[in-house]
């Protein structure tokens, strides 16, 4: 069995939506990941604040958050045990991320150690 | 002369008192001999009260003589005596033996430093429950074996080696250090939570004794909760999380001693005097900023103390189940998730996330399968109810199974 890690990727970040919606999303991050750890298939994951989001850039240039020049944002990440690439994929398309226009799911195998 | 009254399991709960205070005094690696010097207190106690009626005051009769039969036993045996008196004698000012301390909060010091020295890392979670059911709790080799299905010789070898251990660890009877609490404490909680999981799920006909265990499960939390540096949110939430189940204990059987299903119970029989407990706990247990799986447990606990189905209790169990099982999966939980996400977007929806739970070896897993099923396909209910039949492993749930299948075949006939 290989862990996977599947980031989701917003166009726009910063784009502000309602409190309710932001609920909605939440109730339906929250069952699609249950139905993984029901699965025992899940290892770990994380949403990422934009709050105290900084970017350090080459010569210890640091910026605020990652907006700005660079539209699209990772939004956050889970990890997940798959027999395969294509399980991975599957667990993938149940993302409520995925009803956002122009969101993505990168799917990313983990390296073993050793 | 009035013949006294002997307030019932004095004999055990003085034994795990005794037992405990007697371990402390001699160390784990002497666990035999105050086992020893207590079954013998009890012993003389059963020989003479028979026939000269229970003495004025009971447990100070047995603390005299337990505390007598202490010295005896370092006086008479010099061998030992040469190996382990010097230990003994060093922690006193004195050059006499010094007194075995049976006052209570000795007592109570004694069973918690205990409970952490049996839950050692190093020893087996069967072995720790079997000597705790047997230092700490008073229970017998006999009933022990009953508790766990199995004969006394199993339990005799398991109590033997969990011993063993303690001896070559070199086990220290002490609190552990105040940064270590919360590590220590880890192995104590699932000690507790299965000891008392035994109780209320075990198959062992003995109704009482399944209720006793959960009884001592329920007192060493507490034992725990009393000691300010194990009051912990944690602690809160497992006593919370009993306080839910036992609540259901007189509910749960019928006369003829058959299990009662959770919607099937009348719950004007919950004690309600235990789910103010358990809230209270639960209350207690919310300071604190970690959220332990005895704090979800407990919470699902608590919604189900509301017999009522109503959107948002089940929406609530979902969560805490969602939330369960991201920090440690079980198939059970795994299982009743499913059975809350039926109750929340309905049966068809559930029916498509079990397909995928393949526990297939698991019969509770048909039987869910079989309820989701039963209502909108009725082929695919029967089933998986049969697949349930053939895999169940106790008699109450071939019992259970069984009625659910000729219910099913009733509406056939409709």
């Amino acid at each position: 069995m290989d862990e996977f890690i599947l980031i989701f990727r917003h166009p726009d970040g910063g784009k502000l939506v309602s409190p309710e919606q932001m609920q909605a999303w939440m109730k339906q991050t929250m069952d699609w990941i249950g139905g993984i750890a029901a699965q025992n298939k899940y290892v770990s994951g994380s949403g990422l604040p934009f709050d105290d989001a900084r970017v350090v850039h080459s010569g210890n240039v640091v910026t605020n958050g990652p907006f700005g020049d660079i539209k699209e944002t990772i939004g956050g990440f889970i990890v997940v045990r798959a027999t395969s690439v294509e399980e991975a994929v599957e667990f993938a398309k149940g993302s409520p991320v995925l009803q956002g226009e122009g969101n993505t799911v990168e799917v990313r195998k983990i390296a073993k150690d050793g | 002369m009035k013949t006294q009254e002997l307030i019932p399991h004095l004999f055990r709960s003085e034994f795990s008192k005794i037992t405990a205070v007697l371990c402390k005094y001699f160390g784990a690696a002497h666990i035999e001999v105050a086992e020893d010097l207590a079954s013998e207190t009890f012993l003389l106690a059963l020989e003479t009260w028979a026939y000269k009626g229970v003495p004025e005051n009971p447990t100070a009769w047995l603390y005299t003589v337990a505390k007598n039969k202490t010295k005896n036993y370092l006086y008479r045996n010099q061998l030992f005596a040469g190996k382990i008196a010097p230990e003994i004698k060093a922690a006193s000012t004195s050059d006499e033996w010094p007194e075995v301390d049976l006052s209570d909060e000795s007592i109570t010091d004694s069973q918690l430093q205990m409970l952490f020295a049996i839950c050692h890392p190093g020893i087996s979670t069967e072995a720790q429950i079997g000597l705790s059911l047997r230092i700490l709790c008073g229970f017998g080799i006999d009933e022990i074996a009953t508790a766990f299905l199995t004969n006394k010789e199993t339990i005799n070898k398991r109590l033997f080696r969990a011993k063993e251990k303690l001896r070559h660890k070199n086990v220290a009877i002490e609190f552990p250090p105040v940064s270590e609490i919360n590590n220590r404490l880890e192995p104590v909680l699932t000690t507790l939570y299965l000891l008392f999981n035994e109780g209320y799920y075990s198959e062992s006909q003995d109704a009482v004794l399944r209720e006793d265990l959960c009884v001592e499960a329920m007192r060493l939390t507490r034992l725990l909760l009393e000691h300010e540096q194990t009051n912990l949110p944690q602690v809160n939430a497992l006593l919370a999380l009993m306080c839910f189940h036992a609540s259901r204990f007189p509910a749960r059987k019928n006369e003829t001693g058959e299990i009662v299903l959770y919607q099937d119970q009348d719950e004007s029989l919950w004690n309600q005097e235990l789910i103010a407990q358990g809230s209270y706990h639960l209350n207690q247990a919310a300071q604190g900023d970690r959220i332990s799986k005895y704090h979800l447990e407990a919470t699902i606990a608590y919604w189900h103390t509301k017999k009522d189905d109503s959107p948002e209790k089940w929406e609530n169990i979902l969560q805490l189940y969602n939330r369960l099982l991201q920090l440690e999966y079980s198939p059970i939980a795994a299982l009743n998730r499913t059975f809350a996400l039926s109750k929340t977007k309905g049966k068809e929806a559930a029916v498509r996330e079990a397909e995928k739970l393949q526990l297939t070896g698991n019969p509770y897993y048909f039987v869910l399968l079989g309820e989701l099923y039963t209502g909108f396909n009725r082929d695919l209910a029967m089933t998986n109810f049969q697949k349930a039949q053939v895999l169940a492993k106790t008699q109450t749930d071939r019992q259970t199974i069984a009625k659910k299948i000729s219910a099913l075949k009733k509406t056939e006939e409709k």
